[in-house]
Order: structure tokens, then C-alpha cells, then sequence
């Protein structure tokens, strides 16, 4: 079986990588491509841990065939930090103690600043569903929820 | 423990190991591979309890690309008469539970794995292996495996004289339960169920082993314990401990579910047979099939009360499920669920209770939640009976210092009626419930908490930092926790400490991250090894002055002289010895090896309020705090954290999460679409209230805090919802369904 | 061990050839979200996956010339959720996409590969039906336009016939008056398969109901057109006991099974709430549209 050669943007990069036609994006990224920052937890699209951005857009990285990165932007956890600078949620997070076993971790930052991208402010409950499809079993959710908001309200000082 | 004198214990630093879990980077341990790495996959049975007549593994071992094919003859037999315990769990089964012997015991046990050169021809060789089976009969819940006719898993289980599927039995007796309920004004007796519920980490289990030419033997894997990984391969393998070098990777959540060992013998064995790495990592459906979920369970709780409130007599009968081997948590819910109180007339038995199911692992605090919930239940009914408040019933009763619980020990210094206090006095217990169908419910919780085995190793760099190596994987924050006891001790910069976990080659032998006792057993070597390595400095600097050591004291990570008539020297900071260290007698560094005794038990009270959506049978909770009795919190933000995660587990069991079996055996919800965990939008801010009792038998004042606080949860839910409704539930969970169910019956009767 | 091919063709000619040249081998990917699962769960197998994502219609959200919407078979629900006209006019159907899944789901899952799915639980499905959506498929003998209720045949089936694919839906004009809800019981508050579904698609002149339609879901074999529920409807003020019967027309529509998911009794009973909740929703939203 031929495999299918794909060439995209991670984290910026012009990527070329080699595909099976039925593999996860998810199984490129940990495999060939060595990017272990997404993780599998369920492979159902259920837990989020595995969660990227596709042209900006969150997406379960387990329910996107790796062949369809072909031309498209991916971003990962690992394209989150700017070099030695942590996003401002990364920080939050590490501020506030917003992580335990650190597994959904990942999922949950990249999931959290899409969501600030595109509400720079939201709500209790706004943050609450957004997160809904990122389970952590940790937490509790509290401190995640609280560094989220704080980050977005920090990122909304500075913005002034 | 002067809080005010503390620079480090007792603040909110950053984990050392933040950056790496924020970034990606932290090294889980599916994310390890290897060259030349081969992939192996198990073949699990189709049938909830079988014969193995055969398995035949040769059309797999001919498919091109399979490496190795493993089944139970690979293991060392354990004969199932002869036990050989390690730890909470016995040779026996564990040999049996990762690749069954004579029988398949529940659907999905593992029979045999293929290692092939890709996970695709590693499953199709799977399928290849022919297994002959002779379908048993069967039975998966309590009532179904104690009927007469029920197919026994064992010959050897035995009770009353007869074969049974009863494996164990424990009984915690005080005083005379008879006389104590003859003297009773009010007695409550009911009885409970509750589902199995699995502990839910979002990482599966995997593992990459190797083994070389000569036996040397590396395992990379995740779990609570790599001694305990090491300690099981070489028992299952035969290869020697000293050959195995059990590496901890990250682990990314456990809840005791990960105090056993599912894949790296098995790994071990493929490799070894293979001459090539094995990579092997569960699925989420395997994970939901074949590891263990806790028990599910029935108990009948029957307590006696005065008018005034004063217990007297507390009796349970708690039937755990243990899965397809023996070794359901009897303890922790037999022994916890009445220790709370001051009673003087308790029986409290459990039975261990065998069935086709996958064999129960530890889950936070293993039992003590279910046997909590039968006793919190009926107490808050008793409370009711006697019109009074919860909660000043239960103070009323409240184990003290000095009071002999049930299951032996006497308490010396415990923060139950603190706890309680707190609670009553919290704004949340003070505020109202204002909706027409809301409720609040309490409950309280104890666990035993643990000591036992740790090392540590405390090394001062040549520029003057610190190393400091403990033997537990860190599963919730504990490197951060070490890392403020080691700066607070040596006097140094928090961020001067490195913390790391060592493997089973560089740091002795240390047990399981489990029964909330890393950080009191660990806290314990580092502190005896820190306290050496002051010795050191002093005597170092002593050496660089030319006085005596005794003369020497070591303040704010200087060593100063100890008066001025020991000499005028200008004092010596660890950097400025650790500069000299050659020349004042080579490294500087020492460690440390206990088995570590007076973890004191656990304390925790829930306060919970819901609202029922009662056409539906939704519930949802409103509010919901946390107080506990957390000893010192060296890192509040971690302890605020595992109270919280407490919390969201116990609302988990209490209103949604349940294993459902369908009719042939098999789990049906082996999913976290269809196995309900709470997610975010489910969950209120979670309110946490830390009472700080120190514990005086530890150096820090340490008590564990991770386990008591899920104690509390379903049965704090499960009176919350009956305050709600005024209709008491019995049967957990409390999914809509069964809610909504219980509001129409109810309604029909009084209609009636 | 699995020969697959995988092909993102640029026209919808090119992709009803492959897609009919396969003969049942292939399947159609669209967001993903049920296709990969049922890929790595076993369930399907196909020897050719048509990626329909580089054909302009079937991405494309369009508003009629009548003033209704079509919407591309492969519009995700984020993509729709963003649309500036569409959740106004169509609020219910844009809820029940909406619902599927996740926030991450919702970047991919779209309301054609919900209906293709053929679950009885798909939310967007009673939605569609309330709204009286019409979907246009391809195959190789040419268009052809479907009504949303009859393209369902039973669980996991449609009755698509063999090589066709589905191209968009067609959401009629929104009068003044009018306007759509939908909810659904799940036991969390996300992340669930609906246990019930209802979408009521109704339009109020002076106060009263002048037209109505009410889809089901989740508790038959497909999802269902209550026709009784709306007859109850049309004509009253939407007073107690219209809604009341509307109610008991949704819970004797049932043909529920039992399951893991919820009993023949629950599903019945919820039916002719949640028909309460959801006229009430759509009501109010009615009447804000005047």
C-alpha cells in the first residue's frame, strides 16, 4: 500500500511527512513528525488530550486523517511557547497549580487559547463548555477554569 | 512549624516539573520509543469465563512481520494453593489477570500477545491465534455469583464449609452490638448498592521494554510504582531484580489503578523472545474492559441512636466485588466507614465476593467511599428521626484523641472535630437554599493513610545547588512539595532545588505512589537526609575555619560560628563550601532509607447543595466545599487540588458514572462517550476549607490529604439529593433515569 | 494489512465516479467524527475514503434566492455558528448542530455526516425535520431532492441509493412570526448522546399558531415527524393544554428501545417534556422575530 506524502505548516514550519491513507493525524504527529505533545486518551474524540488547531480552527487531532493536513496550518502545544517565552497561560497554569498529573494538559492550553482568541472575554460558564470536550480527571476543573480566566484577564490589561 | 518563620513550606512555588508538562515535553510513557522498537497487542477473550483447552499460536507465529508470541506458559506458574503475596496483591492472580492459565475468567482477559514489526500485523496476528474454549457459565454481579447454582471461578474458595464465591471475609468487632441497640431510641437499618466505577486517568497504561542478550532488562512505563513494575517482572519472568532497571515515566494519572502491573511482564517476555524493544499501549476500550474498575457493591447499615443524639450501636455488612481474583478492598470499607465515630458497639464485616468481571485495582481510597456511604446515609436519616442537625450530630459522636476505633488503633492527635467545626462555621453551611427543589447534603469520610518504604538522596552540586532524589512517581505535584521542605530545611532559594524521581537502578527501594503517603514517607527521608547533609556543611566549614564542628550552626543556608568565642569568621554559604568541597573531603551529599511508621489517618467533611430538574431527573450541583483536616499543607495549591479532584470523583460516582454489562457479559460502556466521567460544564467552582492539626509523629507535620477527600462524596451527593426531594435513595448511581423513576413512584403513591 | 486509498477530489463529479466506481467500498469523509471512530473501532473497513472538503458546494452557506439558506453537506458546525444570518434565522437547526460533540468535534462534525450517520440520536437530524429541511443528493443517475424525515431508513441506514452523495440542505425562507428551538436530554450537560431530541420549527400570527412542525429523536428507529404534535399546536395560542396534547402526541410517537443509554419509560416520558420546554423556547423566539 502506497503511502501518501503530505506537505503542511506545524507550528510554522514547512513540513513534509509520509502518511498510511486510513493513519490519524494524531498517530503522524507522535510518529514520524516526533511531536509527543498531543496524547491519545481515548482515540474517540471524547477526551481532548489530543486536541491541535487546524488552520486555527480546534480540532481532535484522533478524528482527522493525517492526509488531510495536506496545505492546511496545523498548530500543536509544542508551537504554543515562543521559544524560552511561555504563553501567558502556560504560565497561568504553572502560576496556579492548574495541572496535576499534567496528561490533559496539552489539550486543555491549546484548547483554552483558541478559545481566548477568539472571546477575549468570557464567562464562567462560557469557559465551561468551551473545555466541556477536554476531560481532566485531576482537577475538578477549578483551577483550570480559574487560570483561564485570569489569563484572559491579564491578556486584556495588557492589551489596553 | 512556625508559619510565620517558614520561607518555603507552605508556598505556592512552581512545580519543577511545570515547564515540561505545559510545554509538551514531559515524557509520558507512550510517548518513549526505541530503535529497532517492535509493537505488540493482546488477544482477550471473547467469553466472560472459560476452559482453556488450547491455543494454538502457530498461524500467528507465521504471519511475516510477527516477532514473538507470548502466552501463559511464558510466565514462572504460580501453583493457585501456594500464596506468594508482594505487597496488596498475590502472585497468583497477578500471573493469571495478565495472561489467564487455566481459565478465562471475564471478557477481555488477556490469553495471549503477539509482538509483530506494526501494531496492524501485531492485531491480525491476533486474530490467527486459535484458542480452544469450553464456555462456563457465568455470573458478573453480587447477587447473580452468591446464588447456589452459580458457576464458581475456583475450586479452592470455600465458605461455610462449601465452595463459594465468597473468598474472604473480615470482621471489626467492639463491644456488644445487641445490648447497644437494645439501648437505642431510634434505629435506622438499610440497605445500599453501588455500581463499579473505574478510576478514570485519562493516560492508558503502556510500556516499552527491553531485554538484552545477557537478561539486562529496561522497562519504561507509567505507573505508581516502579519497584512494584520491577518487583512483578522479575517474579512473572524470572529475571532477577538486580537485572531489571524499572525507569518511571510520567504518569498521567493513576488513583491507585496503577499500583498493579497489566503489560510490562508481558512485554518483557515478548522481548526477550524477540531480541527487539516491545512498545505495548492499552486502547481506551482495553483500558475500560480489562483494568481494574473498583468493586461494585451491596451492604445492609444498621445504627442506633439516643434522643439526644448519642450513637450507640453501628453495625454493617459490606459484599465488595473483587472481580475475576480475590482481593476486593473489604478493608477500607469495613474499616472506615464507622471509625469516624465515638461508638461503643460496632460489627462491621465485609465479604470478598468473586464474579466474571475484570479484577478491581485500588481506587482512591480503596472501599472506605463505599462503606461512607451506607454509614453517612443512615446517619443522616438518623438525624432526621431525632430532629437534628446533621452535622451537630456527627460532632456529637466524633472520634477524639484518645478514642480506640473500630478497626484497632487509638487516635492521638486528630482534627476530626476541628474539621467538623469548620464546616458548621462555613459561610456555606451558614448560607440558604433558596430553589423549590434543591437540597444540601453531608457526610464525612476517613482513610487510613500510610507509611512504609522510602529513600531518598539529597546531593549538594560542585556550583552549590541541590539534587534531591526520591523513589515515588509524582503523579499530583509531590516534586514541588519536596522541593519547598528541602529549601526550607537547607536554608536555600526554592529554585536552587531540583527534585527528580529516580529509577529502580539509582535509588533504593521505595513503595507505591498510593494510600496518601508520598509525601509523609518521602518528606521523611529527605528531611533525615537534608538534616545529614547540614552535618556535612557544618563540619566542612568547621574544617575551613580550623574549629571544632559543634562549634558551627547552619542558619539561612550559611554556616556561621556558633558564638564569638568560637571565632571571628565571616559566615560560609553552601555555594561558597560547595566550592571547597575537595579539598574539605570530596562530595557532599547523603540519603536516606526508612520504613516509615505514624501516618495518621485522614479526615474529611463534604458540604453539598443540588438542584433536581424533577421532570427530567437531572441533577445538578450547586455549591459544594471541601473541608479537611490536612495535617500542614507544604503546598496548599496541591492539596487544594486533590480535595478538589476528591470532589469531582465523588460527584462522578454519585450521579453518573457506572459500568453497564449487557446480557452476554461484556461491558457495554467501554467508553468516555458512554462512561460518564463529569466534564467541565458539569462542575461548579469547588470550594475547599484546609484545617491544619499538625501531625506530631511526623517532622513537617504531615498527614496524607489525597484520598480522604473522595471519601465523603457519594454519600454527601446522595443526601443532598434526598434533602432535595424529601425521598431517600439507596442505589447509586443517581443518573437521571433512576431519579426520575424514584419522583414518579413517589408521586403515584401519594396519590394512592 | 489494509489497503486503503484516500482521495480529496476538487468537483463532485469527479467524486460520485470514484465514490459509485467503488461499489459500497468507500465512504465518504466529511468532518470525520463518526467515520474514524468506526474505522478504529473495526466497524468499517472501506477501501476508499472520498474527502469532499476541496468541493466549493459542499462547503459553501448560501442564502436562496427566496430567502432561505442552503448549506453544504460538509459545513462544520463552527463554520455555520460563525455564518452572520444563519443562527438568527435558524436558531433551533444551528442549536442542534451545535450540539454534536465538542468544542473540538464541532470544528469538524458537520450536519450531513450527521444525517448520513442514520443514528436515530443525531441532534441536528429533529432540527432539520422541525424546519422542514430538503436535501439534495448526487449519484450517478443525476440530483435529486430528499425531504430530511425520509432519508433515514433505520438505524445506521439511509436511503441514499448505492453511489449517491449527499450535497446540502436547503432551510426554506423564515417568515416574520416564526422561529425554531431545540433541546435534548443528555445525563451530562455535554458530551453525551442525546437520549431524547426535539426540534419544534414553529409561527405565531396574533398569538396563535398558524404552523408547526415537530421532529423526535432518539426514540424510534429514525428520527420522526410528529404530525400529531403540530395538529395539536396549530391553531391554539399555545395555551396548557395544546402543549399538553403536543406533549402526549411526542411520548405515544415513541417506539423506544432499552438501553444503555435510557429505558422505554424515560424515553417517553421526556419526549413530552422536553416537546413543553422546546415549543416554549421556539414561542418566545417567535414572537421576538414579529
Amino acid at each position: 500500500m502506497a503511502k501518501i506524502h503530505v506537505t503542511t505548516t506545524i507550528n510554522g514550519e514547512p513540513t513534509e511527512f509520509l502518511c498510511d491513507p486510513a493513519e490519524s493525524m494524531l498517530d503522524a504527529l507522535r510518529g514520524p513528525l516526533a511531536l509527543t505533545g498531543a496524547k491519545e486518551g481515548c482515540g474517540t474524540g471524547d477526551c481532548g488530550a489530543c486536541s491541535i488547531t487546524l488552520d486555527g480552527r480546534l480540532v481532535c487531532s484522533c478524528l482527522m486523517l493525517a492526509a488531510e493536513a495536506e496545505g492546511h496550518e496545523i498548530t500543536t502545544i509544542e508551537g504554543m511557547a515562543e521559544g524560552d517565552h511561555l504563553h501567558p497561560l502556560q504560565q497561568k497554569f504553572l502560576e496556579m497549580a492548574a495541572l496535576q498529573c499534567g496528561i490533559c494538559t496539552p489539550g486543555v492550553l491549546v484548547a483554552a487559547k483558541s478559545l481566548l482568541e477568539r472571546n477575549p472575554d468570557p464567562s464562567e460558564i462560557e469557559v465551561r463548555y468551551w473545555l466541556a470536550g477536554n476531560l481532566c480527571r485531576c482537577t475538578g476543573y477549578d483551577k483550570i477554569v480559574r487560570a483561564v480566566m485570569e489569563t484572559a484577564a491579564d491578556m486584556r490589561e495588557a492589551a489596553r | 512549624m512556625n508559619d510565620q518563620s517558614n520561607k518555603w513550606i507552605g508556598k505556592r512555588t512552581i512545580r519543577p516539573d511545570g515547564v515540561d508538562k505545559v510545554t509538551g515535553r514531559a515524557a509520558y510513557a507512550a510517548d518513549n520509543s526505541m530503535p529497532g522498537m517492535i509493537w505488540a497487542k493482546v488477544l482477550r477473550s471473547p467469553h466472560p469465563h472459560a476452559v482453556i483447552r488450547g491455543i494454538d499460536t502457530s498461524k500467528a507465529e507465521a504471519l511475516p512481520g510477527v516477532k514473538a508470541v507470548a502466552t501463559a506458559k511464558d510466565f514462572v506458574d504460580f501453583p493457585l494453593d501456594k500464596p506468594v503475596p508482594i505487597g496488596i496483591q498475590d502472585m497468583r492472580w497477578m500471573s493469571r489477570n495478565m495472561l489467564a492459565r487455566e481459565k478465562a475468567l471475564f471478557h477481555g482477559h488477556p490469553i495471549a500477545a503477539v509482538a509483530a514489526t506494526s501494531q496492524d500485523i501485531a492485531a491480525e496476528a491476533c486474530k490467527l491465534i486459535e484458542v480452544d474454549y469450553e464456555v462456563l457459565p457465568w455470573a458478573v454481579e453480587i447477587d447473580d455469583a452468591l446464588k447456589p447454582d452459580a458457576a464458581k471461578l475456583f475450586d479452592f474458595t470455600e465458605f461455610d464449609g462449601k465452595p463459594s464465591n465468597i473468598a474472604g471475609k473480615l470482621e471489626h468487632k467492639k463491644g456488644d452490638i445487641d445490648a447497644g441497640f437494645a439501648e437505642a431510641d431510634v434505629i435506622i437499618e438499610r440497605s445500599f448498592t453501588t455500581r463499579p466505577v473505574h478510576q478514570g486517568y485519562i493516560e492508558p497504561h503502556a510500556c516499552t521494554v527491553s531485554v538484552g542478550a545477557d537478561g539486562s532488562t529496561t522497562i519504561w512505563s507509567s505507573s505508581q510504582g516502579q519497584f512494584m513494575v520491577r518487583a512483578m517482572t522479575s517474579f512473572l519472568t524470572g529475571i532477577p531484580q538486580s537485572s531489571i532497571r524499572a525507569i518511571p515515566a510520567e504518569i498521567g494519572g493513576g488513583f491507585g489503578g496503577k499500583t498493579i502491573c497489566y503489560l510490562e511482564p508481558v512485554a518483557a517476555v515478548l522481548s526477550r523472545k524477540s531480541g527487539r524493544p516491545v512498545k505495548m499501549v492499552m486502547s481506551r476500550e482495553e483500558v475500560m474492559r480489562a483494568t481494574g474498575p473498583t468493586s461494585g457493591s451491596k451492604m445492609t447499615v444498621k445504627i442506633g441512636a439516643k434522643k439526644d443524639g448519642t450513637l450507640v450501636a453501628g453495625q454493617g455488612v459490606f459484599y465488595l466485588q473483587a472481580g475475576a481474583f480475590p482481593g476486593s478492598p473489604i478493608r477500607g470499607a469495613a474499616g472506615c466507614s464507622f471509625t469516624p465515630y465515638t461508638i461503643p458497639n460496632v460489627l462491621s464485616t465485609g465479604y470478598d465476593v468473586v464474579s466474571n468481571r475484570s479484577k478491581v485495582a485500588a481506587y482512591r481510597a480503596p472501599g472506605a467511599p463505599i462503606g461512607a456511604y451506607g454509614v453517612e446515609c443512615v446517619l443522616d436519616e438518623v438525624a432526621q428521626a431525632i430532629g437534628m442537625d446533621p452535622l451537630e450530630l456527627r460532632l456529637k459522636n466524633i472520634a477524639r484523641d484518645g478514642t480506640k476505633a473500630v478497626h484497632g488503633p487509638v487516635f492521638q492527635s486528630i482534627g476530626f472535630a476541628q474539621t467538623i467545626e469548620a464546616a458548621i462555621k462555613s459561610e456555606h453551611y451558614k448560607s440558604k437554599l433558596t430553589g423549590k427543589f434543591q437540597g444540601r447534603g453531608v457526610a464525612n469520610g476517613w482513610w487510613f493513610n500510610a507509611g512504609g518504604e522510602s529513600s531518598a538522596q539529597v546531593n549538594i552540586t560542585e556550583d552549590g545547588n541541590v539534587v534531591v532524589t526520591t523513589g515515588h512517581p509524582d503523579i499530583g505535584g509531590s516534586r514541588a512539595s519536596i522541593a519547598n521542605i528541602t529549601a526550607e530545611l537547607l536554608g536555600v532559594d526554592y529554585n536552587r532545588v531540583s527534585v527528580l524521581i529516580g529509577d529502580t537502578a539509582t535509588i533504593g527501594y521505595s513503595n507505591l505512589t498510593g494510600g496518601s503517603r508520598v509525601l509523609f514517607a518521602s518528606a521523611m527521608v529527605v528531611t533525615e537526609s537534608a538534616e545529614k547533609v547540614i552535618e556535612q556543611l557544618k563540619q566542612r566549614a568547621a574544617k575551613l575555619w580550623g574549629i571544632d564542628a559543634s562549634a558551627v550552626v547552619w542558619e539561612n543556608g550559611e554556616a556561621r560560628p556558633s558564638g564569638q568565642h568560637t571565632g571571628n569568621f565571616p559566615t560560609l554559604t553552601l555555594a561558597e563550601i560547595a566550592a571547597k568541597a575537595t579539598e574539605t573531603g570530596g562530595p557532599i551529599g547523603a540519603g536516606s532509607q526508612q520504613n516509615t511508621t505514624g501516618a495518621e489517618g485522614g479526615f474529611a467533611t463534604h458540604i453539598c447543595d443540588v438542584e433536581v430538574d424533577v421532570e427530567l431527573g437531572t441533577v445538578t450541583v450547586l455549591r459544594y466545599t471541601c473541608i479537611e483536616d490536612v495535617g500542614k499543607a507544604i503546598h496548599p495549591s496541591y492539596v487544594e487540588g486533590q480535595m478538589q479532584g476528591g470532589i469531582a470523583q465523588g460527584i462522578g460516582w454519585a450521579l453518573n458514572e457506572e459500568y453497564v454489562f449487557d446480557k452476554q457479559g461484556r461491558v457495554d460502556n467501554p467508553s468516555f462517550l458512554d462512561y460518564r466521567m463529569p466534564v467541565c460544564s458539569d462542575l461548579p467552582m469547588l470550594e475547599t476549607i484546609m484545617v491544619e492539626v499538625p501531625n506530631p509523629k511526623h517532622p513537617q507535620g504531615v498527614r496524607g490529604v489525597g484520598e480522604a477527600p473522595l471519601v465523603p462524596g457519594p454519600a454527601a451527593v446522595c443526601n443532598a439529593v434526598s434533602n432535595a426531594l424529601g425521598i431517600r435513595f439507596h442505589d447509586l448511581p443517581l443518573s437521571p433515569m433512576r431519579v426520575l423513576a424514584a419522583i414518579d413512584a413517589n408521586m403515584k403513591q401519594a396519590a394512592e | 494489512m489494509t489497503d486503503i486509498r484516500y482521495l480529496a477530489p476538487q468537483t463532485l463529479d469527479e467524486a460520485v465516479g470514484a465514490f459509485a466506481a467503488a461499489t459500497g467500498a468507500a465512504r465518504i469523509l466529511a468532518g470525520g467524527t463518526d467515520l474514524l471512530v468506526q474505522m478504529r473501532s473495526g466497524m468499517v473497513r472501506p477501501g476508499l475514503i472520498v474527502d469532499i472538503k476541496k468541493i466549493p458546494e459542499m462547503m459553501a452557506i448560501e442564502e436562496t434566492a427566496d430567502g432561505g439558506f442552503k448549506v453544504g453537506a460538509a459545513v462544520s458546525g463552527a463554520v455555520l455558528a460563525e455564518h452572520p444570518k444563519f443562527g438568527k434565522a435558524w436558531p433551533g437547526v444551528l442549536e442542534a448542530i451545535n450540539l454534536i460533540g465538542s468544542t473540538q468535534v464541532q470544528g469538524r462534525a458537520s450536519a450531513g455526516g450527521n444525517l448520513c450517520n442514520g443514528s436515530p440520536a443525531g441532534d441536528s437530524v429533529p432540527a432539520m425535520v422541525a424546519a422542514g429541511a430538503v436535501v439534495t443528493v448526487q449519484g450517478p443517475g443525476g440530483r435529486r431532492d430528499i425531504k430530511v424525515e425520509d432519508f433515514p431508513a433505520g438505524p445506521g441506514k439511509t436511503n441514499l441509493k448505492p453511489g449517491e452523495i449527499l450535497v446540502s440542505f436547503t432551510l426554506p425562507p423564515r417568515p416574520k412570526g416564526s422561529s425554531d428551538a431545540y433541546l435534548r436530554m443528555i445525563p451530562r450537560t455535554e458530551m453525551d448522546i442525546a437520549v431524547v431530541g426535539v426540534g419544534v420549527n414553529l409561527t405565531l400570527e396574533s398569538g396563535v399558531c398558524t404552523a408547526a412542525r415537530v421532529g423526535l429523536g432518539a426514540v424510534a428507529p429514525t428520527v420522526l415527524l410528529v404530525a400529531d404534535a403540530a395538529k395539536a399546536l396549530v391553531g391554539s395560542k399555545l395555551d396548557d393544554d395544546a402543549i399538553a396534547a403536543a406533549a402526549a402526541a411526542c411520548s405515544a410517537a415513541c417506539k423506544p428501545i432499552d438501553d444503555k443509554r435510557g429505558t422505554i419509560a424515560y424515553r417517553t416520558k421526556v419526549a413530552g417534556v422536553l416537546l413543553k420546554r422546546t415549543a416554549a423556547i421556539a414561542a418566545e423566539r417567535a414572537a421576538r422575530n414579529a
